[in-house]
Formats: structure tokens, sequence, C-alpha cells
């Protein structure tokens, strides 16, 4: 196993390589730079900005010396918030998309997997049905909705809550449910199909023949398979909840990762766009390597390899 | 069998821990919060909401309008604003002198400390122009300092500071002197690049021209304003508290203003609508027309000072003759995009100033003349629209951006027979095509720097680098230089007439309507002004139940 992960580790180098120089060039083809402003600069003092910058070197020079930093621990200064450095600016926000991200972990998987233990137990049934419907509403419905829709009942209306903000535990609670809903929707489909299709092999019926309580066939013998495809799922996913979500964190006002992912393009704003670009590449593979090996736990059948 | 037990442990574990969170955690939302907006008006703290996350608030390095309002509670310059009307009245300044021929500035400074407790001097304001001055620095707004003596030599490097016309004559009196007579250097000096930074604590963090240094964060940061930095995280909240060594500190009534920085408008609506802020910063389009129509009492919209407009590319054939681009402007109803388009509240632009500018009411007013508009383009050789070249309108991508192009489209359909097409490019992308003339016509929205007519009829002079236009007018550009040189203000608006009303007359440009803020503001708050900058001197606000 240890030979397994040494292996991914070194692996994901040449892929991190790849991902930053396709991300730079992608960034150097889009017109407009970081100082393009609706008032123009005046020439002399942006060709000072670019010098500070670097940006009027060659696009592979400023490749060059971003590599050089990043080896040495530093991810570079931001061209839009020029006194904050994206150490400091990803150091800061992505505290607060991990936490987010695992409120919004724990509602997905609490109601995911209840939902599809339930739906698989009872199949083609008003239980089936009806958390199975839910979810495909779940799924439907985009998060941009979802959270206003919460806000508007909750907040305006009812006051429970507040309308956005991270001040207070109970902020969380929102945008956890708008975040973790969909995610839920995803993982209680997943788990129904699985555990159906377990439930249908040769061991269970014998478990029954045997004459085991079905609530110990169902928890002891068929979830350790059943729930395969939702942990394989759950790598990707749990990437793209934990690095942050742009559409929650806007509608909610949470200082999170996930704005400065799109407002770093927007405002061409390269270090800081590349910073994001490679933490949430390293959290995909970090979280995918993981994934596998609880699958190897999960499934005997597979080896580390 | 063990592993079984295991498993039961763990799931029974995870759904006890789970479940037991869960309801822990959705029930927190009674109990542990304050209304922030009834809380603020108990404990003198005003709410608001900022728009987007300040870039930065050293004076010398910000751009945005979002970073001014910070720079309002925690700098002041040597004059400050009157909060209804925006005209100059003593700041850090208690009164000052100017010259005969309107060039000279002696300034004579009021008892002002710093936050921390040291004086504010003449020499800090000489210092504090010098480093907005040094090219390292690259402050964006270093041509604002232009104005006085050899400021822009010292900036190219060509001559020494000693030469520059800042000058600090003692500890008490600050001395400006200008290339020329500027009657509104006063409203100038309101501008943030004049305003000072203490520079001891400038030079404890870094050196005095880095851009990268740690002295404006909460803790270092030291002002001369009513306020000082308190908290800053970012993308969530800014706080600032009331500065005990303010010069005027017993006039202060508020306690604290904290900005959030609320990018989106329907979630900062939100907010407002939750109690949780004082006043928005903006208000999403689509619900103007409901908050007009309700009567609203929050609701406020006021002047703003700006003009959102269309510029012609002069070089291209057909729009290089002025009677086409004067046949345009003819065959657009502003009236109608404003009723029925843009639906905030704005007010249809017949001339390129918005109105009140400092007194100034232009009267050139642009008609809505279809029948001139048709003699106009079949005189330039196009009757009936007949072998007019296919022209674009480019704009950022922007629903509202979209619907009044559609609409001018359309007029033009309807009015003249020609056809324009409609291209949307992103925010940057836009940005670089009209910087490098790679457009017809497209969309630019204007917001004045000060208030005077100068900030928008100086803008389409030929050495101006926001003119794309490629329209170039030696005899604008001399009314513009006159009108600089004058003193008097009647006699230096009438110049500006003239200019405005050639401006116009050759229309590089096709103005649609003046900027309006509207916003929300709770009631309870008091010695809020709306007026043209959307400025409010933060030491008049107090609440009232």
């Amino acid at each position: 196993m240890i030979r397994f992960i040494l292996t991914r580790l070194l692996q994901t180098i040449p892929v991190l390589l790849i991902i930053s120089m396709i991300t730079f060039t992608m960034m150097k083809m889009a017109p407009g730079g970081p100082f393009d402003r609706e008032k123009k600069i005046p020439e002399d003092i942006k060709r000072e900005l670019e010098a500070y910058y670097h940006l009027d070197k060659p696009a592979v020079v400023q490749y060059g010396i971003w590599l050089k930093n990043v080896l040495k621990g530093d991810l570079g200064p931001s061209t839009k918030y020029s006194q904050r450095s994206v150490n400091e600016l990803i150091g800061s926000s992505f505290p607060v998309s991990l936490e987010l991200g695992l409120w919004a972990l724990l509602v997905a998987l609490t109601l995911g997997i209840s939902a599809g233990m339930m739906a698989s137990s009872n199949p083609n049934s008003a239980a089936d049905y009806g958390p199975m419907s839910f979810a495909m509403g779940g799924i439907c419905m985009p998060n941009f909705v979802l959270g206003p829709l919460l806000v508007l009942i909750f907040a305006i209306h009812l006051g429970w809550y507040n309308a956005n903000g991270w001040f207070y535990p109970s902020d969380r609670v929102l945008p956890a449910l708008t975040l973790g809903l969909y995610y839920a929707a995803y993982v209680a489909r997943l788990t129904r199909g699985g555990m159906l299709e377990i439930l249908g092999q040769d061991f269970i019926r014998t478990a029954r023949a045997k004459g085991l309580k079905e609530g110990d066939i169902v928890i002891k013998h068929a979830f350790r398979g059943g729930i395969r495809p939702v942990v394989s799922f759950l790598g990707p996913a749990m990437a793209s909840l934990l690095s942050g979500s742009f559409v929650v964190e806007t509608i909610f006002q949470i200082p999170g990762l996930g704005r400065f992912f799109i407002l770093a393009a927007i405002n061409r704003d390269d270090s800081l766009l590349m910073g994001t670009v490679l933490m949430f590449s390293v959290l995909i593979i970090v979280l995918n390597m993981i994934v596998d090996i609880v699958l190897v736990w999960l499934n005997p059948r597979l080896r580390f390899e | 069998m063990g592993q079984n037990v295991l498993l039961k442990t763990v799931f029974a574990g995870i759904a006890f821990v789970a479940g037991g969170g869960l309801l822990l955690w959705v029930l927190s939302g009674f109990g542990d919060r304050p209304r922030k907006a009834d809380d603020g008006i108990k404990k003198g703290i005003l709410h608001i909401g900022n728009g987007t996350e300040p870039a930065e608030i050293d004076p010398h390095l910000t751009t945005g309008v979002q970073e001014f309002h910070i720079q309002l509670a925690v700098c002041e310059g040597l004059v400050s604003e009157d909060p209804k009307t925006l005209a100059p009245v003593p700041g850090v300044a208690k009164s000052w002198d100017i010259s005969e021929d309107g060039k000279v500035y002696t300034f004579h400074l009021r008892d002002a400390n710093w936050s921390n407790g040291d004086p504010v001097t003449a020499e800090d304001f000489e210092l504090s122009f010098k480093r907005a001055l040094m090219p390292k620095l690259a402050n964006e707004y270093a041509q604002m300092l232009y104005v006085a003596e050899k400021a822009e030599e010292f900036y190219k490097g060509e001559v020494d500071w000693e030469e520059v016309g800042y000058k600090a004559v003692d500890e008490k009196t600050f001395q400006v002197t200008l290339k020329s007579p500027l009657s509104y250097f006063l409203s100038l000096l309101n501008h943030h690049s004049f305003f000072p930074v203490h520079i001891p604590t400038v030079l404890k963090h870094g050196e005095i021209d880095s851009r990268a240094t740690r002295w404006t964060r909460p803790g270092n940061f030291v002002g001369n304003g009513p306020f000082v930095l308190d908290k800053w995280v970012v993308n969530h909240v800014l706080t600032v508290k009331k500065n005990p060594h303010y010069w005027d500190a017993q006039n202060v009534r508020l306690n604290e203003i904290h900005f959030y920085p609320i990018e989106n408008l329907d979630t900062e609506d939100r907010s407002f609508r939750a109690g949780q802020i004082h006043r928005t910063n903006k208000l999403p389009l689509s619900k103007i027309p409901f908050y007009i129509k309700e009567r609203t009492p929050e609701l406020v919209i006021a002047p703003y000072l700006g003009t959102y407009h269309y510029m012609f590319n002069t070089k291209l054939p057909g729009l290089d003759n002025k009677k086409v681009r004067k046949a345009l402007n003819l065959s657009v109803d502003r009236e109608a995009i404003t009723r029925a388009i843009t639906g905030g509240g704005e007010a249809p632009a017949f001339s390129f100033v918005p109105p009140n500018c400092a007194g100034y009411n232009s009267t050139n007013s642009l008609a809505h003349d279809v029948e001139r508009a048709r003699e106009l383009l079949a005189e330039a050789g196009y009757p009936d629209g007949k072998g007019f070249p296919k022209f674009e309108i480019l704009y950022n991508t922007l629903e509202s951006h979209k619907t009044i192009a559609e609409a001018i489209q359309q007029m033009w359909k309807k009015n003249l027979n020609i056809e324009v097409g409609l291209r949307n490019e992103e925010w940057k992308v836009y940005l670089s095509s009209k910087t490098q003339g790679n457009f017809q016509m497209v969309r630019f929205g204007w917001i004045g720097d000060y208030v005077d007519p100068n900030t928008f009829l100086e803008l389409y002079t030929s050495h101006n680098g926001n003119n794309n236009s490629g329209w170039a007018n030696a005899e604008y550009d001399a009314l513009i230089a006159k009108a600089e040189a004058t003193v008097d203000t009647d006699a230096r608006y009438a110049v500006f007439q003239e200019a405005e009303k050639l401006l116009l007359e050759e229309a590089p440009i096709l103005p649609i309507y003046y900027y309006m803020s509207t916003y929300l503001l709770d009631k309870r708050v008091k010695g809020w002004y709306p007026n043209l900058l959307d400025h409010h001197p933060y030491k008049y606000v107090y609440f009232e139940e």
C-alpha cells in the first residue's frame, strides 16, 4: 500500500506540471490584462505596473519565474489585491470552504445514504418513489434557485437565520443545505442503485435462506458492497465541495476559495488563478487516491497494484 | 463477525454524531444572533453594503469607489466635503489663501492628529504627495497630482523633488503651486490620491514605494480620519472604529462602521430585507421598478455624476462623416429608453455633462428629430439608409447593456432603415477591444472623478488616453485648454458650453442616459444626504429612532 501511495504521488508531479502549463497558456491567450480598466491607466504607469509583476517579460520567462517561486512554496503576488500574496488569500479562504464543504458533506451523506437505503429496502413502493422523486428534484434544482428560496423562507419571512454572512454558527445551516442537498440527491440515487444490485446477488439469497434478519442482511452484508458507487463518486465530489462553490459563496456572502477561483479569471489575476487551480488539482488527486484506498478496503477482490 | 461489530459501532457512532449534530446545528438559528440593523442603532454601529472587496486601502494605490468609501472614514485631506453639496470645507487645513493669479494655494493646518497621537504636519503632506508620485509605486492615479508645477517631470525622473510645486513651508503651512490656475483644485483635493499617509508607519513595514507591504493591515494602520481601521476579513467584512485622536472627535457620532463587500446585488438586497445592513450599495435592476411602484420609503434615487454613452470609431468610412454621427444621434429616442428599458429612474442624456455639475447645466440639447436625421443621412450619401456600411455595437456582456443596444438597433432600423449588429464581449476582452480601437461603436460609461464639467469634457480632447474614438479636434482642444486657464467661473463655464456644443455638433459620441445612484437606506439613518458622487462623510451621520 505504501508503494501504491508513493507511485501515485510521483505520478502527480507531471500531472500538476501539465495542468499548470495548460492553465497558464490559456490565461495568456485570453485578451485583456489585469490593468485594463474602464478608465485607462496612463501608458507609463501601466509599464511600471507590468514591470513590477514581471508581465513585461515573455510568457515562458513568466512561467519560469512562477514555477521557481512555487517550488519555494510561494504562489506569488496577487495583481488585484496588491498588498496580499496568493498564499495569504488561499490560506485565509480555504479553511472557510473546507468547513462549509464538511457541513455540506454531512448533509449529503446523512440524507443521501438514509434515503437511498430506505428506497432500496422497499423497491417500487411509496418508500422508494417518495425519496427518489425528491432526489430527482434535488438534482434538477440548481443551487442558485434553491439558495435564494431557502433565504426567502427561513431568513426573510421566518427570521430564523441570517440571510447571509459567516459570523454565527447558525450561518452555516442554509449554505450547507443549499450545497449539500444536490449531492445528497446523487448519493441517494447511487446508494439505491448500488444496494439493489448487491441485494439481488446470490450471497444475499444465501443469507436470507439462513434466516438472518433483513436488517442485519442490509447493514452487515449488503451495505459494504452497495456503498461502493457512492465512494467512487465522493472523490471528485468532495474535491469540489471542499474547494468551495462560487454560486453558494456568492449567494451567502461566504469568504471562501470558490469565489477567488472565478474572480481571478475575470480579473486576469494570473498568480491567484494559478494558485487556485493548483489547489483544486491537488485536492482532486489526493481525494481520488484516498477513494481508491477505501475502495480496495471495501472490495476484497481489488488489490493495490 | 468482529468486523461486523466494528461496522455496526461505526455506523451507530456516525448516525449519532450526525443526527445530534444536525439537530443542534439547525436549532442554532434561534437566539445566537441579534438583528444587526437594530443592534447597530443601539450601539452606534453603521452596517453598510459596499460592493466589491477593496483591493487595498492605501490611498495611493487604489482606484475604486468602494475603496474610497472606506478611505473617507479613515483618511482626511487638506479640505473635506460638505455632506450635502460636496463643496470644499476645512479639513486638516483650517483655512487657505489663494494668490491673485489663482496659481498658489497656501494652506494653514489646524492641530490635527494621526490615530497614534502624532501631529499631522505640512511635511506629512509633502512626503505623501512625493510618495504618490514615485514611479516605482505605480500609483494608477499619479496623473491627478500632475496639476502642480513640475510634478509630471518628477514622475518621469526629469527633475528633483525640490522643484515640484508641493512644499511644506513650516510645520503648519503647506503650499501648492499649480501649473495653471485651476478653479476646481479644492474639489480635487478630496480625491483619494491627495489623502496623506503616515510615512513612519509605511516605512516601518517596507520601502516607501513598495506596493506589497502590510502597513494597511489592522493593527498596523495609522490614519488621520474620524475612524481608524479595526478588522479586515477578505471578502467578508471590514470594520472601522472611532478615532479618539481625531481633531473633531467630539462631533463624530458613530462608534463603528462595518463595510460588507457584497458583490451580488440580490444577496445585498436580501441582506437589507433581513435587517442586516442599513444601506445597500446598489439595487438589482429587476427590483427597482417594484420598489418604485410600492413606494418603498427606504428607496433612494439620486443623480450620480456619470454618463452612459456610445462612442463612435470616427476613423471608419461612414462613421467618419459627422452628418452620419449626428443622424444616428437624432434618431434615438432617449426618453423611451429611460422610461421603458432602464427603469431605474435614470434621466435621459441630451448632452454630455450631467446636470448640476458644480452649477454647470448644459445649454445644448440633442433633440429627438427623425426628419432631420433622415435628411442628414441623405446628405451624407445614404438616402433611406441605402449603401450604409454594416456596423456593430460593442458592449460588455450584461443583460441591461444588451436591451439598450437592441432598442437602439431597432430605432435605427425603423427611423433610418439601417442595420447594425450587436457584439458582446467579456469585460476584459471588451476593454482591450475598446483601447485598441477594435470597434465601430462601443458602450462607454464615464463616471466623473470630481465635481466639475472638466472631468467630462476633457475626456474627448485628442491627447486623452480614454478617447478611443479617433476624433481629434484642434478647436476643441484649444477650448478645453482655455477653460483650464480661466479663473472666473462664469467665464469658464461659457467656454465649456462652447466646447460641449462643438462636441455634440461633431458627435463622436451618442449620450444615452445619466447615471443615478439607487439604493435602500434605513429610515433611522440621519445626516446622510444624496449627492452627485455618492460620498457620505461619516462624521455627520447619526441614528434617530
